[in-house]
């Protein structure tokens, strides 16, 4: 890249020779962090949440009234994929004490806890979507959260959580994530996790937006990828059982009203099969797939949302789904990596937002709800945007400071992945800014949950992304990595426990002849059927003459 | 040529020739010619190795490897993917390891016949030094292996090139399992921070900030003292 000049095009130019000559005044400066009050009104006047036209009130099921993104009201509003009378639940494939539906952080550390609290290896049986490890658990660039230095605490994490979930959280779940959370890095290490260390082998620990001391560790900005295929060897290393390329399409009950396995389908042979379980850990993951609002997202393919979408139709209770995390600084370009994360860990290190006249305009680590918003008023209110060669509007993560602050070579170093992925489209980040806009990434609500990872309805356990309650309103960076470690042991604990004296009576699917007949009663006539199971991304041309003939 | 305003080039997707939008990544081409993943699609961001690809270009010999998420299309260019790569990871209880070059070859002896011919190295998207990390592992330098391997995907595109049959990739995760719990073992205040979490030395904060109503709660967030520089 010596010859690099510039991965903008011409009509850039003249904004980006501004950032280039404002960097050195802005050295060391930050903008003044908003007020509690200013915070509530950007909030309401920008951010995606607080559009009503965006929402619709649940028609029908345990938590019917509640408001959520139309594209959420659509899945849980849809027809199950099987017909109960199709399916012969007399021959039981697989007989196991713990269904796991999900293979991400939560799912593989639920079957390793199982496994240790006494389930045996054969006795447990993980399904999976997609590959072992494919999740968004993998992709998670900045860190995970752990109040682990002397200056800090168990306490000021906890506060920290549930002022930027805005009061909403449930408090045992925040207290369980920042009791937890060291216990979950020492575990980490155990098992042979590499955390950044600096020279005197204490961890490297940085602030994110909320937090109000540095808890932040990492792995470079390879966290995710790190943290999941540690736990995945180790996964593999216990023999546990696993099927990939095998869906989840419904759960299964029994006559004891119970959650008692799931019925599966097979993305290879197209074929169903059946799962009875004392104990299902759901672990599935959000819904950044169905794309709310039209943004783009961040997320991994799989993230369709099934999880709500099963747990629903068995009765579980979902809370605080009106609300979606919005990434600060999703990629705006290139096209082909539109949406795409830029970790929060870049401000943290010393990125600066900037306007397109090289203008500081918000506070570099904001929760990142406040973020988002004040990026979107920069550039719809106050028309200080940039505008991509598609027309997107933008603003500069100016990454070059980073380097400014912490010398040359730390970008290469700590954000190997982030330089590599846009270097491959043409941008270096030491030597120019990224152009950044809120991208959709997080799903805040989910199933309800208590500590113990159970829902109300017996046998049935959630941990990770799928839950409700843990972040409120709005997650703070490095609080999902810690979530689905923190619950995902905990699941799989508290499922082995209630594998040891639970039995399962006869197997049915009469939820869901209960879930059409709600589908009725509420005059819902749709053809909708869900869980998606895999987003639709093929070429219109391909769609309109879609035949579906072997 | 162009087609309704965009650029298009010519593709052989194994071997069927297509027309695509000329700034589409591999994995978007695919998609826009019809193409629904189930396998050969993850993260779609370059951070999990599920797309792995191998495409030769026109006029050239070489099989080239990329993520089909991580490459635009050329014109010219015939793709296959390789979602899986057959290996065996071997299984091993992680606390009965011991931190030398023995246990990558009493694991994966096949790593004594790299041939250093490089081939891994050029196959990798990642661009990571894989033949260097091999031969690390082999004399014994565990944390240069794991150094050299972090950005490691699981691709597999390294095992399907090696003319010595040796899976890089399951090198690169032992040896960094091994220097973080051997070489670099615990980290001091992380275990001291969970003894005192045993003894419950935070117990009275955190349930004074439970007991708290909201205005409290607020109160207490908006004045709490940042110690972030």
């Amino acid at each position: 890249m010596s010859d690099y000049k510039t991965g903008y095009p011409e009509y850039m130019q003249e904004s980006l020779k501004l950032v280039a000559d404002s960097r050195a005044a802005r050295f060391g400066k930050d903008f003044i962090p908003m007020t509690p009050e200013q915070r509530q009104q950007i909030l309401e006047k920008f951010h995606p949440d607080w559009k009503p036209a965006g929402k619709r009130t649940l028609a029908i099921g345990p938590s019917k009234g509640m408001i959520v993104p139309h594209e959420v009201a659509d899945i849980l509003e849809s027809h199950p994929m099987v017909k109960p009378k199709e399916i012969d639940l007399s021959n039981v494939d697989y007989d196991v004490d713990v269904l796991i539906i999900g293979a991400g952080g939560a799912g593989m550390s639920a079957g390793l806890l199982a496994n240790e609290n006494g389930v045996p290896a054969d006795k447990i049986l993980m399904v999976q979507k997609l590959r072992l490890g494919d999740a968004n658990s993998k992709m998670a660039q900045g860190g995970i959260q752990a109040a682990d230095k002397s200056d800090d605490s168990p306490s000021m994490h906890y506060l920290d959580i549930i002022g930027g979930g805005h009061y909403a959280n449930k408090p045992d779940l925040v207290e369980a994530m920042v009791r937890d959370a060291p216990d979950v890095i020492r575990w980490h290490e155990e098992l042979g996790v590499m955390y950044d260390k600096l020279a005197d082998g204490t961890m490297m620990e940085i602030a994110g937006g909320g937090t109000s001391r540095r808890r932040m560790h990492s792995c470079k900005d390879y966290t995710g990828l790190e943290l999941t295929r540690v736990v995945l060897d180790e996964f593999i290393n216990r023999g546990i059982g696993y099927v990939e390329f095998t869906c989840a399409v419904d759960l299964l009950m029994d006559d004891k009203d119970q959650v008692a396995g799931a019925v599966l389908y097979d993305l290879d042979s197209e074929e169903y099969k059946i799962v009875r379980a004392k104990s299902t850990i759901l672990a599935t993951g959000g819904f950044g797939r169905l794309h709310i609002q039209g943004f783009a997202t961040t997320n991994h393919y799989g993230a369709t949302g099934d999880g709500i979408v099963m747990a629903y139709r068995t009765g579980a209770l979902l809370r605080d789904l009106d609300s979606t995390q919005y990434h600060p600084t999703g990629a705006a370009y290139p096209e082909q990596i539109v949406g795409q994360l830029a970790t929060e860990k870049l401000r943290g290190r010393g990125a600066q937002p900037v306007n397109k006249n090289g203008e500081l305009f918000v506070y570099h680590l904001e929760p990142r709800d406040i973020e988002s918003s004040s990026y979107i008023r920069e550039c719809y209110e106050r028309e200080n945007g940039i505008i991509t060669p598609t027309g997107m509007r933008a603003v500069w993560l100016d990454t070059p400071q980073i380097e400014a602050v912490n010398g040359a070579g730390t970008i290469e170093r700590e954000f190997a992945a982030m330089f590599r992925t846009f270097n491959k489209f043409g941008v270096d980040i030491r030597k120019e800014p990224m152009a950044v806009f809120p991208t959709l990434h997080y799903q805040n609500g989910g199933v309800e949950i208590n500590v113990k990872t159970e829902t109300n309805v017996p046998g049935l356990f959630c941990a990770g992304e799928v839950c409700g309650g843990v972040h409120g309103k709005n997650r703070l960076m490095g609080n999902s990595q810690l979530d689905i470690y923190v619950f995902g042991r905990r699941a799989g604990k508290a499922a082995a426990e209630r594998a040891k004296t639970a039995t399962v009576g006869k197997l049915t699917l009469a939820h869901l002849d209960r879930y059409d007949r709600w589908l009725d009663e509420a005059g819902i006539k749709t053809d909708r059927k869900a869980p998606l199971l895999l987003p639709e991304y093929r070429g219109q041309k391909t769609l309109e003459h879609k035949l579906k003939l072997l | 040529m162009t087609e309704n305003g965009n650029n298009m080039v010519t593709i052989y997707v194994m071997g069927k020739k297509q027309s695509v939008p000329a700034d589409l990544t591999i994995m978007k081409a695919m998609e826009y010619v019809g193409h629904q993943f189930r396998r050969g699609a993850g993260c779609r961001g370059g951070f999990c190795g599920a797309c792995a690809t191998v495409y030769r270009k026109k006029g050239s010999y070489k099989l080239q490897g990329a993520l089909a998420c991580q490459k635009i299309v050329e014109d010219g260019m015939i793709i296959a993917q390789i979602p899986f790569s057959p290996q065996e990871k071997k299984t091993y209880k992680v606390n009965e390891l011991k931190a030398e070059a023995s246990t990558f070859l009493e694991y994966y002896p096949e790593i004594a016949r790299c041939l250093a011919c490089n081939t891994c190295t050029k196959a990798c998207p990642q661009d990571i030094m894989v033949m260097d990390y091999v031969q690390a592992a082999l004399r014994g330098d565990i944390a240069q292996a794991a150094k050299l391997s972090f950005d490691c995907l699981g691709c597999g595109l390294c095992a399907m090139r090696c003319p010595a049959e040796i899976v890089p990739y399951n090198i690169g995760q032992l040896a960094r399992r091994l220097e973080s719990k051997y070489v670099e073992g615990p980290t001091e205040h992380v275990l001291k921070r969970c003894e005192e979490i045993k003894e419950g030395k935070y117990d009275a904060d955190i349930e004074e900030l439970k007991k708290m109503d909201k205005p409290a709660l607020q109160q207490k967030y908006n004045t709490r003292e940042m110690k972030i520089k």
